[in-house]
């Protein structure tokens, strides 16, 4: 399967430009065509997974996408064990999502525009997670992008939605500067290549300088930031929740948000090598994961909305992805997308639930007491938010833990007090979430029902998932998933290596200005490139399988440890995976415990003191969470409403009156001085003959053509004329 | 087809002059025979060029083809040198083609005052003038060429243009006269300075010109020599600061005049530095390069900036081409092959993109009557085919990877890291990171743009209008622009398979004058 990878979003695609074409002549029943493809692609990424826990040997496929001047550009698939997990996520959320959207949507004034855009949705996903090489992940990621904005913005009748569709697609561009310029830079210096595993290594060998690594890895951070909705650049994400509830449980929980996180995990090699990830210290990576999490986490106790709580909630398990990612525990990370998926999912899906029970409302304050009247809702919902709390032995709790004993471990305390503050905050919103829906009195006029069948099946598949998942990872379960799915990289020592032998890529480099600037550099002691052996051709051998690769290559964690190697030796680097920990374990239960209480004492029994929030401190604070840290004001009113606004109208301004100003003046100046004094003098004699025949051409076409100003432009034509063939006899005269 | 060889470039050429002159001597009010010759004689252009690309040789795309050497005017050794290589070939059947989608569009509905005759005979005199350019390899028959374009153009927007025409195509034909009165004066230098090593003569050739050692000129000269064909060129692209002719000609000239202005003839400019001034000049191109990277990037910014302030939907469009040909700019200075590459396939993408964006606008305008964004809206509900049609040309127009125009940018802004070696990295590298900067403002201005005029509740006073949604001249002339943008975009191997080794041809000969390392 894995070598036929790229039909898994192939099909999906296929069923977008079906539907958008004959949507109309389906009729609802386009549905069931967008179910069917994403049920085959299903399939095929479940067979992959199957052969992958036996294999696991990367497989990769391409073939020549474009080229320009010294190279061929390719595109391909690059299936490990990473891809394999994602493809599983994707497949299986977008199908019950389709499903689930059945009934959600039914009736909907755009059925068929939404399950063209879920399709589509579904093939730039999966078309973005076996991307080989940097350019068919940025070609995804932007269509994951548009996708994004079409369906935030399904219901564009209404202006909030389009702008919030707006902000989430110009939000994302502002990244994208980041990802475009870090891949250049990446393509340059990992030897003219946008190949994932060339870059991987190149940055981990030590051929390239660190200060360019360190400037392309914080420029794809800025990509990070704006897809995974990482402080500052996180804004769009709460907004994005305009669109239809599947859609946000789909793109902006499970799937499309983590695609920062996957770009992390993929191109590791230049985030681990770029932010010195393994020589301890704290770096950007993780304090901006850090600090996205408590960040995120405070301001969901404000929300109302019920999707916009879910919303910052996302945000902030976006931040303990990153985080963990910044902290070396790449498993950890990646392990917490992949339980996040399901259990927020299963959240936003119960959400939507919610809201089909009640007068299409999202509003806690018109909710309450109704776990009697919606039961499978109410348990679905407890098991997600149980899960997302921490609490063993559900999915959440040993994800999580990962994180915070990989924090520990690697030695980043302020991370990991960020992520116990963190925690005891989401188990609080959450048990907030949890008290005012589900318990208490009814506050609203609708007459909630249970939600049909079919929407609660995949709800209850999820919330089934988001029990059992958690379990892959768990010390007894053999740290599976750990095996399954990990990073890995050949890297050959090149730290100090002078003069080093070029092959592979570099080969190629050599004809040209690198091997100058190769050994110009060698000699000012960096390092002359050096290209991984597994380039394309050579990429069958290098999955010989993990058996015999591990039979050769010595396995290593670090960077020093690579440093420590004989020049030229080849190794293959992994990140560190961090084992269960059960005092990391029992603090962060106790923790989440102590969070639910603290919301049970304010929410469920009400006990808080009645006019906290009119007091300062705790009004002040209030006051900032719900102005959203006057982040979305700096960035709504001040920079994006300045740049359209005074700035724009500025340089129209210049250009209507002084570029513009110029050009007229020139010409008035002209008309006014200049032309008299040719006219009388010369114009009358010598060119109106010509100018007369000229005027009778014009004519002659049958008085096709308006009078033209008395021919003003063909007199400016000749003397223009004039004046080249006398300036060309000057020249002429001269050379 | 040994004949096709001879006459395959000179018929495409001149078919449409033919047909012009026929156009004209029928007889006014036969309308429909008029538009059938016209159609006929572009479709036969078309289908010439097409025999072209089937008849090109693609393991050589470097190599001149269909090469036509005979004399001309030997006063001034002159010569009736035409051949297309890789990057004429795509630009000549985009010339090709945009005529006949033009004529298709306008089928039923000419601008007023209507008279098809002169509109259509007019649209055949530009056609030649653009396909001449494009296949002239001697600067004479290069300039007249680039230059028959120029009147046409000037009745198309003084006779059919708006409120505001007569200013406006002064305004365009001054600007380009004057830019083309100094490189005609360049060209004349070259001329004087050559020696061609077989005659021993001056020469007009652009091949022979571009053969080191046939121009023997001092550093200043060249640098003098290639201002010159800056502004003549640079006018046309428009570059910034020369760009305040194009919004004034788009915002007044009719539909197609808009189209064909966007979609070819701008490239007039771009393909005069890629043939004309970076192969004979390449030491004026390494001193200029810098300054033209410089107003490339400030078009960028500058131009979508001026985008965010408009209110009329054409006027937008307008200003989004002096952004657009900022990246193609930007590509040429960077000297590359890269830089180039993107350079031709932005040409193309941005002929199909803006040509189809201003096409779009005229067909709101006739529906609503009024461009102003404000009072329009709900183009989605009143006519939800154009409406997706707009929304997909203003992503491709963003340059959305897997549509057209990403192909034109990215490899641009790529370019720009690692110019030519002769030129300083720092100075590209600052250009690189504005023009990528450049791509979240276009974002901007187009969605916003798409918001007003695509999203929303139909405004009050369209309300009870029958708002028409695409109609069959429309889908005829659009369908094949729409399928070239997604396969373009999907498989840019199309275009960069054609252009690349003719790129490369003209980037290492000037990196050997350069005495630089090619890239």
């Amino acid at each position: 399967m894995a070598h036929w990878a790229f039909l898994i979003p192939l099909v999906p695609a296929a069923t977008y430009f079906v539907i958008l074409l004959f949507g109309k002549r389906f009729g609802e029943r386009c549905s069931y065509i967008g179910i069917g493809a994403l049920g085959a692609s299903w399939v095929m990424a479940a067979i992959n997974a199957y052969q992958w826990i036996d294999r696991r040997e990367i497989v990769r496929e391409s073939v020549e996408w474009a080229q320009w001047g010294s190279g061929s550009i390719r595109v391909g698939t690059h299936v490990d064990g990473l891809a394999t997990m994602m493809l599983v996520v994707v497949t299986s959320v977008s199908l019950l999502v389709h499903i689930y959207s059945l009934e959600y949507l039914r009736g909907d004034r755009r059925y068929t525009h939404y399950y063209a855009a879920l399709s589509l949705f579904s093939a730039s996903m999966l078309m973005l997670v076996i991307a080989d090489n940097t350019l068919a992940l940025l070609t995804s990621w932007e269509l994951v992008g548009l996708c994004s904005f079409m369906l935030i913005s399904h219901w564009w009748e209404d202006k909030d939605n389009s702008n919030a569709g707006l902000k989430a697609f110009i939000t994302n561009r502002v990244g994208d500067v980041g990802l475009i310029v870090g891949i250049i830079i990446l393509y340059f210096v990992a030897g003219k290549t946008f190949d994932i595993d060339t870059i991987n290594s190149a940055a981990l060998s030590g051929t390239i300088r660190h200060g360019t690594l360190l400037i392309a890895a914080c420029c794809l951070l800025a990509a990070v930031c704006s897809k995974s909705g990482q402080v500052p650049l996180h804004i769009w994400l709460p907004d994005a929740m305009a669109g239809p509830t599947p859609v946000s449980a789909l793109i902006h929980a499970a799937t499309m948000v983590v695609a920062g996180v996957y770009m992390v995990a993929r191109l590791y090699g230049v985030f681990f090598a770029g932010f010195s990830i393994g020589d301890g210290g704290m770096n950007l990576l993780a304090l901006v994961g850090g600090v996205t999490m408590v960040i995120g986490a405070s301001m969901a106790f404000v929300q109302n909305d019920i999707k916009r709580v879910l919303a910052y909630s996302t945000i902030s398990q976006l931040g303990y992805m990153v985080a963990a990612l910044g902290v070396g525990a790449w498993t950890g990370g990646v392990f917490h997308l992949f339980t996040h998926a399901f259990f927020k999912a299963c959240l936003f899906l119960g959400a939507g639930s919610l809201s089909h029970a009640c007068h299409h409302t999202f509003d806690m304050r018109e909710m309450g007491g109704l776990r009697k009247k919606m039961p499978t809702t109410f348990l679905t919902f407890t098991i997600g938010t149980l899960a997302l709390a921490g609490v063993p032995p559900l999915a959440g709790f040993w994800s999580k833990d990962e994180i915070l004993n990989g924090a520990r471990a690697n030695d980043f305390p302020i991370i990991m007090v960020l992520g116990f503050v963190a925690a005891i905050m989401t188990a609080a919103y959450m048990g907030r979430a949890l008290y005012l829906i589900f318990f208490g009195e009814y506050r609203g006029h609708a007459h909630p029902h249970e939600s049909p069948k079919v929407m609660m099946v995949p709800v209850t598949i999820l919330a089934g998932l988001a029990v059992v998942v958690g379990l892959l990872n768990a010390p007894f379960a053999d740290y599976r998933f750990g095996q399954w799915v990990k990073f890995e990289v050949e890297v050959e020592n090149l730290y100090g290596a002078e003069g080093a032998v070029a092959e592979g890529e570099a080969a190629a480099a050599a004809e040209g200005e690198h091997a100058a600037e190769g050994a110009a550099a060698a000699a000012e002691g960096e390092h002359a490139a050096e290209g991984e052996a597994g380039a394309e051709g050579e990429a069958a051998a290098e999955a010989e399988g993990e058996h015999a690769a591990e039979g050769e290559h010595v396995i290593v964690h670090s960077i020093a440890e690579i440093k420590e190697l004989a020049p030229g030796e080849t190794v293959l680097f992994e990140p560190e995976e961090h084992k269960f920990n059960i005092g990391v374990a029992g603090s962060s239960v106790a923790i989440g415990l102590v969070g639910l209480l603290i919301a049970t004492w304010i929410y469920l029994l009400r006990k808080a003191p009645k006019n906290l929030l009119l007091v300062n401190p705790f009004r002040a604070l209030h006051t900032l969470l719900v102005q959203k840290y006057y982040l979305d004001k700096l960035a709504v009113d001040g920079i994006a409403k300045g740049t359209a606004g005074p700035v724009a109208d500025g340089s129209y301004w210049v250009n209507q009156k002084i570029i513009d100003g110029a050009v007229n003046g020139v010409g008035v100046t002209t008309k006014k001085y200049l032309a008299p004094f040719a006219y009388e003098q010369l114009d009358q004699f010598v060119v109106d003959g010509l100018y007369n025949g000229l005027g009778e051409t014009t004519k002659g076409l049958g008085g096709a053509f308006r009078k033209l100003q008395n021919g003003r432009i063909q007199r400016y034509g000749l003397w223009l004329f004039f004046a080249v063939a006398i300036l060309a006899l000057v020249v002429a005269l001269l050379a | 087809m040994n004949w096709f060889d001879d006459w395959g470039i000179t018929l495409t050429v001149f078919i449409p002059i033919v047909g012009a002159i026929i156009v004209l001597l029928i007889p006014k009010g036969e309308e429909e025979t008029i538009k059938g010759v016209a159609l006929l004689t572009s479709l036969v252009t078309l289908g010439f060029a097409i025999g072209l690309m089937a008849e090109f040789d693609y393991d050589d795309t470097a190599k001149l083809q269909f090469d036509v050497n005979t004399s001309w005017i030997d006063v001034i050794n002159s010569r009736y040198h035409v051949a297309i290589d890789g990057i004429s070939l795509p630009l000549v059947l985009l010339s090709a083609l945009i005529i006949v989608l033009c004529i298709v569009y306008s089928w039923n509905h000419f601008p007023e005052p209507h008279n098809p005759k002169a509109l259509l005979a007019l649209m055949l005199v530009l056609e030649t003038g653009m396909i001449g350019t494009f296949v002239a390899q001697d600067l004479i028959l290069f300039f007249i060429f680039f230059e028959v374009v120029l009147l046409p153009m000037y009745f198309m927007i003084g006779v059919w243009g708006g409120k505001n025409r007569e200013y406006a195509s002064i305004k365009f034909f001054l600007f380009t006269l004057f830019g083309s009165a100094l490189m005609l004066l360049s060209f004349l230098a070259v001329y004087f300075s050559s020696k061609d090593p077989l005659t021993g003569q001056h020469t007009f050739d652009i091949v022979t010109l571009s053969t080191a050692g046939v121009l023997d000129v001092s550093k200043t000269a060249a640098v003098v020599m290639f201002g010159g064909m800056f502004l003549g060129f640079g006018i046309k692209v428009p570059m910034f600061p020369f760009h305040t002719w194009l919004p004034d000609a788009h915002t007044e000239a009719p539909t197609v005049g808009s189209v064909i202005l966007a979609a070819v003839l701008l490239k007039l400019g771009t393909y005069g530095f890629i043939r004309v001034a970076l192969p004979i000049l390449p030491e004026g191109a390494q001193e200029w390069a810098p300054y033209i990277g410089l107003l490339a990037v400030i078009g960028i910014i500058y131009g979508a900036l001026n985008c965010l302030a408009q209110k009329d939907v054409k006027r937008l469009i307008a200003f989004s081409s002096v952004a657009h040909m900022g990246f193609v700019m930007l590509g040429i200075a960077t000297l590359t092959s890269a830089g180039i590459n993107a350079a031709v396939f932005g040409m193309v993408a941005h002929g199909l993109i803006t040509g189809l964006l201003f096409f779009i606008a005229g067909s709101m305008q006739e529906r609503y009557h009024t461009r102003e964004m404000s009072r329009l809206g709900g183009l989605l509900i009143s006519a939800p085919k154009m409406g997706w049609i707009l929304g997909f040309t203003a992503m491709a127009s963003l340059g959305l990877p897997g549509l057209a125009g990403f192909w034109g940018e990215f490899p641009a802004i790529l370019a720009a890291y690692e110019p030519l070696s002769v030129l300083s990295e720092e100075t590209f590298r600052t250009y690189m990171v504005i023009a990528a900067v450049g791509t979240v403002l276009a974002a901007a201005y187009l969605l916003v743009m798409y918001q007003r005029v695509a999203m929303g509740e139909v405004p009050e006073e369209f309300k009870d209008e029958h708002i028409h949604d695409v109609h069959g001249p429309e889908w005829i002339a659009w369908a094949p622009m729409l399928i070239l943008i997604l396969a373009l975009g999907v498989f840019p191997k199309l275009l960069f398979g054609i252009t690349d080794d003719a790129v490369k041809h003209v980037t290492d000969g000037i990196a050997t004058a350069l005495n630089a390392t090619s890239k």
